[in-house]
């Protein structure tokens, strides 16, 4: 055991850090483009910087890196603290670009892959359906060929960001009657295609993050499918695998766990702190054992995959998205407990927030909203708890009716 | 970055495996808790031979050497077959001795320890969770100490006592000397009975008083690992019963509301396996902040292990219940690893007050 990243990747976070020092804000004209803009010129500079998707390959953009995880983990703390725009939409960024590399055309990762990662084509997912959330395959939306075209019909739903997106990625019905599974592929459609219909859905703490996306005889080249016909159950199972490793970051719950701390500190209860409250201080050091145990089973992971050893953390790896999920809902349930009945005023501007979006007592009555979502997005837990349940402790998988 | 077990740490962890396995098995700490039998001295002797007793006592005094963490990895197998030996207390006090004791303490203690020749234990709490070195009251005078400590365990069969004395340091009393009683008191864990040990003028030599918070800290670290073995266990053996019952006309297991509620239990219990690593490795290391690490592990663990012992019971229904299942062997060693050396809340004062808030 040695926690010491050593001389090697010590030296590539110094680098990393005078690279995030030196490249943000931006300066002099560029530092009055549109916001976007500015992140897209600096996502190209880190890229070049080889700070950034290194491990997709140069041909299409990438920095053509060995993958490794340490020196990945040692850049994305030093690029977290400098507050450079390095998290862009990660739909585009880590589950198309990764579906490309494993089941695209050449022509599919030279077309799409490189303004991915800079930021300049924006990535919306339409997977659910109306009548198809965790049962995913049971999907109705279809898309028939005519001539060298798909046309689709139907409706997705719960799509992130669909109305910002230049892209989707989503899956289809193509073969109506083959096996459930069996009749579905994957297809890539530009948001701007007549016919494709985004509207927003107002969430419960008045953000506008996700909408449902209709279709109306849209039509798309036929050369926009990933993988075969048929295949698109198969091409989409990498895409969530990636997913779920995405919101098993840990880096998010320490963060969002010091924004409390500061809240216990800025909090007035009985003319002191509330953080000075034995019971608050027992909540809070409570909630602090399961942050810990979240950062160390990422470390343990982090570990194993940098000897390729994967199989070892399997248990964390599997329980990642649930316990990072409960680890986010109870630092949430303390802080609207501290804010009391500032808790009772509805959150308005800035502080209508998806996911930690500051220490201001608005945001917080945000994030005690959307904190629920972890337990939704990307494969519900209850879902999550079948799969730890069959794989790691051989509990028979659920009975379904026939054909599901 | 290198947070994984060495070759060596496994393979430690398979020995120590195989030979509780076959030497400790549920039948076996189950006559115990029936009253048939305390423990077989040949488990501790087996376990002795293997080298566990002088795991962590240095090679110059006939030890393997070796860390608080791999102590901690063997702890954590005998939690898992709830193994009824004084491995904490007898680890706890070598800890004592390599962190405060003198050459000459040393030398006469460290090579019995190592060899079995003489069992160790440790003599802190006096009663109302006052564990911390702060609440003591033994009082050490003119090389005899006088006072009562309570739940202590293994104090039947020990050759020598670590006590925590006034003023927050440690003495060191040979169990042969005039003045010590051992009282047994009914225990919970019957596995590990725990005694109260009365110091009358008890001869005793000093240890350096920095050595107390190092027992403490170790303490807790080796209690997390144990019941996060014992925790482990209890899910297993939970899965195994809910893969077996049938109700309804199929396996328990085959009801979402038991293997949700399996998940729930492994989702609390296994992430934590990292804390108790890391506490172990800080405290080895001394790094700055281990002390808070060991107290985060401990209550997080502990609190985590106990609601799952919990829900073990009730997922096994009726029999869950009974003295006749197994669950509450796991349970009640889970319990003693909780409540050993303070509270959670106790744990989480401290956790506060050392977190700058």
């Amino acid at each position: 055991m040695d926690l010491e990243f050593g001389e090697k990747y010590e030296t590539l976070r110094a680098q990393a850090r005078d690279f995030a020092r030196s490249s943000w804000p931006l300066q002099g004209d560029e530092a009055k483009l549109p916001e976007r803009e500015q992140g897209i010129l600096w996502k190209e500079r880190a890229i070049a910087a080889g700070f950034l998707h290194r491990t997709v390959p140069a041909a299409y953009g990438g920095g053509g890196l060995e993958p490794d995880v340490l020196a990945e983990t040692v850049i994305r703390q030093e690029l977290d603290e400098a507050g450079v725009p390095h998290r862009g939409s990660m739909q585009g960024t880590h589950m198309l670009v990764p579906t490309l590399l494993e089941c695209g055309t050449e022509e599919q990762r030279q077309a799409y892959i490189r303004p991915t990662l800079t930021g300049v084509m924006r990535w919306c997912q339409g997977y659910s359906e109306p009548g198809s959330g965790s049962d995913l395959a049971s999907l109705q939306s279809r898309a028939v060929v005519d001539g060298d075209e798909w046309v689709i019909n139907g409706q997705k739903i719960w799509t992130t960001q669909a109305t910002e997106a230049e892209m989707m990625f989503g899956l289809f019905r193509t073969e109506p009657d083959a096996p459930k599974h069996g009749g579905i592929s994957y297809l890539l459609l530009s948001m701007d295609t007549p016919g494709i219909d985004p509207r927003p859905l107002q969430m419960m703490q008045g953000g506008l993050d996700f909408c449902e996306v209709f279709f109306n005889d849209v039509r798309i080249p036929a050369a926009n499918i990933v993988g075969k016909r048929g295949e698109g159950w198969k091409v989409s199972r990498s895409t969530l695998k990636h997913e779920r490793m995405l919101i098993g970051d840990s880096t998010g719950s320490r963060k969002s766990f010091e924004g409390l701390l500061e809240l216990a500190r800025n909090t007035p209860r009985d003319g002191r702190p509330a953080i000075e409250d034995p019971h608050i201080r027992q909540r809070i050091a409570e909630l602090e054992g399961y942050v810990t145990a979240r950062e160390w089973a990422v470390a343990r992971i982090i570990s194993a995959v940098a000897q390729n050893d994967d199989m070892k953390v399997m248990d964390d790896m599997l329980m990642a998205k649930i316990a990072s999920t409960n680890v986010t809902q109870m630092t949430a349930k303390i802080a609207i407990d501290l804010l009391g009945d500032l808790g009772l005023e509805e959150p308005s501007g800035d502080a209508i927030v998806m996911g930690y979006g500051g220490t201001d007592a608005a945001s917080w009555v945000s994030q005690y909203m959307t904190s629920l979502s972890g337990a939704i997005a990307g494969g519900s837990s209850n879902i999550q708890r079948n799969i730890i349940g069959e794989r790691l402790y051989g509990l028979p998988r659920d009975r379904r009716p026939e054909g599901h | 970055m290198d947070f994984t077990l060495t070759e060596e740490q496994e393979l430690l962890q398979e020995t120590v495996r195989g030979f509780v396995a076959n030497e400790s098995p549920a039948t076996a700490v189950r006559e115990i808790f029936d009253g048939e039998r305390s423990a077989k001295p040949a488990l501790w002797k087996g376990l002795v031979e293997m080298g566990i007793a002088g795991l962590t006592v240095p090679e110059t005094h006939g030890g393997a050497g070796l860390d608080l963490l791999d102590a901690a990895l063997a702890s954590e197998v005998l939690g898992h077959f709830a193994v009824p030996v004084p491995f904490l207390e007898h680890t706890l006090t070598v800890t004592a001795l390599i962190e405060g004791g003198g050459s000459e303490q040393q030398s006469h203690w460290l090579p019995r320890l190592a060899n079995g020749d003489a069992l160790g234990t440790v003599a802190l709490g006096e009663g109302e969770d006052t564990w911390q070195p702060t609440h003591w009251t033994a009082r050490f005078e003119n090389d005899v100490v006088t006072g009562t400590k309570r739940y202590v365990p293994a104090a039947e069969k020990a050759g020598v006592f670590v006590v925590g004395i006034a003023g927050g340091g440690l003495a060191l009393v040979d169990a042969s000397a005039a003045g010590v009683t051992v009282e047994p008191m009914p225990t919970v864990d019957r596995g590990r009975p725990l005694f109260t040990v009365h110091f009358e003028n008890a001869a005793a030599t000093e240890l350096a008083s920095a050595a107390a918070q190092r027992v403490l800290d170790a303490g807790l670290v080796l209690l997390a690992a144990d019941s996060f073995g014992a925790a482990d266990r209890l899910i297993r053996m939970t899965a195994d019963y809910a893969n077996t019952r049938e109700q309804f006309g199929q396996v328990l297991a085959q009801f979402q509301g038991m293997k949700h509620q399996i998940a729930d239990m492994a989702v609390d219990v296994v992430p934590t396996r990292g804390m108790w690593w890391y506490a172990a490795h800080a405290f080895d290391q001394k790094m700055a902040g281990a002390g808070r690490a060991a107290a985060l592990a401990k209550s997080h663990v502990t609190d985590r292990a106990q609601q799952t012992a919990r829900q073990a019971v009730e997922c096994h229904g009726g029999i869950g219940f009974t003295w006749e299942c197994d669950v509450q062997i796991w349970f009640k060693r889970v319990m003693q690893d909780r409540l050993l050396f303070g509270t959670p809340e106790r744990l989480r004062e401290n956790i506060a007050a050392t977190g700058g808030w």
